[in-house]
């Protein structure tokens, strides 16, 4: 029986960092070259936002400037599902994909580390992920991007704005993540 | 003009950039919120790791491309002084609290995180958020320090090369010393 060693790589958990690095550089030469299109995330996250309050008060959101930027208005409406959109969606599809190949795909309520530090109540989890999800998207939106826009479609363009964005980000992360974590564990988390 | 949906053929091409860039993602690791977490107390180079080596790469081949005259313009976004320093420690601090990405955290969704999907959803609100705040923002903040879409070379003046292959020497170098993959291998 001879093995496949492409099947093999697939079925791989985890890649080389740089392999990996390598193909998303590929992927953006791809998507530069043939799509004209950078990749980006955060302004599907206004898409959506602005599409669901859309749908319940289209005069508000015609009347919000920001949303107008992006969603036109209701005389002049642009489309909330384009190319971003459908990358954003498949991100979880791709990332499905990948987990299935090499394995089962286990439920993860509170994270290992997390639960080291901070103790198995997924509330606690659970409402610390949705204030730093709305941190972090306030952020995004005020510098203009986030680690795929700025981060590394900037950083490959070595445009301005992208590096001063991931100088920020670690300016802002690094010391959060020593305040979090500075402690040792609490109660009785499984390392 | 359709309130709703682009084309279908630029809806296929996002749709198939989606599915390779999250693939690539949930096998580098960065689906996975230790490495995310760990990046930021420096115990895992994972997220450096990746980084850097797509944006060496990247550059690289875009502007080679360029400079054999392949028609493959540039997407710079403005540089605000401040909007880009303040927007990226704000973002900073919560991407460590939620322990991942926009596009970390959608894709880990897909991985099998259940977090992710409530951050997500903050993610969702603050988006509203931040269109009620957009026009005090844009009045007092975005503006300030604004240079326009501009790239680094460009400001100093030289080829994108002097700066994308000492990068390159440099992370060849410099990367593979950094930390060992500590974090937890294989959940989501």
């Amino acid at each position: 029986m001879t093995h496949n060693p492409i099947k093999k790589l697939l079925k791989e958990p985890r890649w080389s960092p740089y392999l990996v690095g390598v193909l998303l550089g590929v992927l953006s030469w791809i998507t530069f070259a043939t799509m004209n299109k950078a990749l980006g995330t955060s302004t599907t996250m206004v898409h959506a936002a602005g599409g669901i309050e859309r749908l319940v008060a289209p005069e508000h959101v015609s009347n919000e400037p920001y949303f107008v930027k992006y969603l036109g208005t209701t005389a002049e409406p642009k489309p909330m599902i384009e190319w971003q959109f459908m990358l954003v969606i498949f991100l979880a599809i791709g990332a499905f994909v990948a987990a299935k190949l090499s394995g089962k795909i286990k439920p993860e309520h509170v994270p290992d580390l997390w639960e080291q530090r901070f103790g198995p109540s997924k509330g606690l989890r659970y409402a610390a992920a949705f204030v730093g999800g709305m941190i972090l998207i306030i952020g995004a939106r005020m510098a203009g991007g986030c680690t795929s826009g700025h981060g590394l479609s900037g950083g490959m363009q070595l445009s301005t704005s992208g590096w001063i964005f991931m100088g920020a980000m670690f300016a802002g992360g690094l010391p959060t993540a020593a305040l979090l974590y500075a402690g040792r564990r609490t109660k009785g988390g499984a390392s | 003009m359709n309130a709703w949906f682009a084309d279908p053929t630029t809806l296929l091409l996002g749709a198939i950039t989606g599915l390779v860039f999250g693939f690539l993602l949930q096998k580098g690791g960065v689906t996975n919120f230790g490495v995310i977490v760990n990046q930021f107390r420096l115990k895992d180079f994972t997220v450096l790791k990746v980084m850097m080596t797509a944006i060496i790469v990247g550059g690289l081949g875009i502007y080679a491309m360029r400079l054999i005259g392949m028609d493959v313009p540039l997407h710079i976004k403005g540089a605000a002084l401040l909007a880009n320093g303040l927007g990226g420690v704000i973002f900073g601090i919560g991407m460590v609290i939620l322990g991942y990405c926009p596009g970390t955290a959608v894709a880990a969704i897909g991985s099998g995180s259940r977090h992710a999907i409530i951050g997500v959803l903050g993610m969702l609100v603050g988006a509203g958020v931040y269109a009620e705040l957009y026009p005090w923002l844009n009045a007092n903040i975005l503006a300030v320090g604004s240079i326009g879409k501009v790239t680094i070379p460009e400001q100093i003046h030289v080829s994108p090369f002097v700066l994308l292959v000492p990068m390159l020497i440099g992370a060849i170098v410099i990367l593979p010393r950094l930390g060992k993959n500590t974090s937890t291998p294989t959940r989501a």
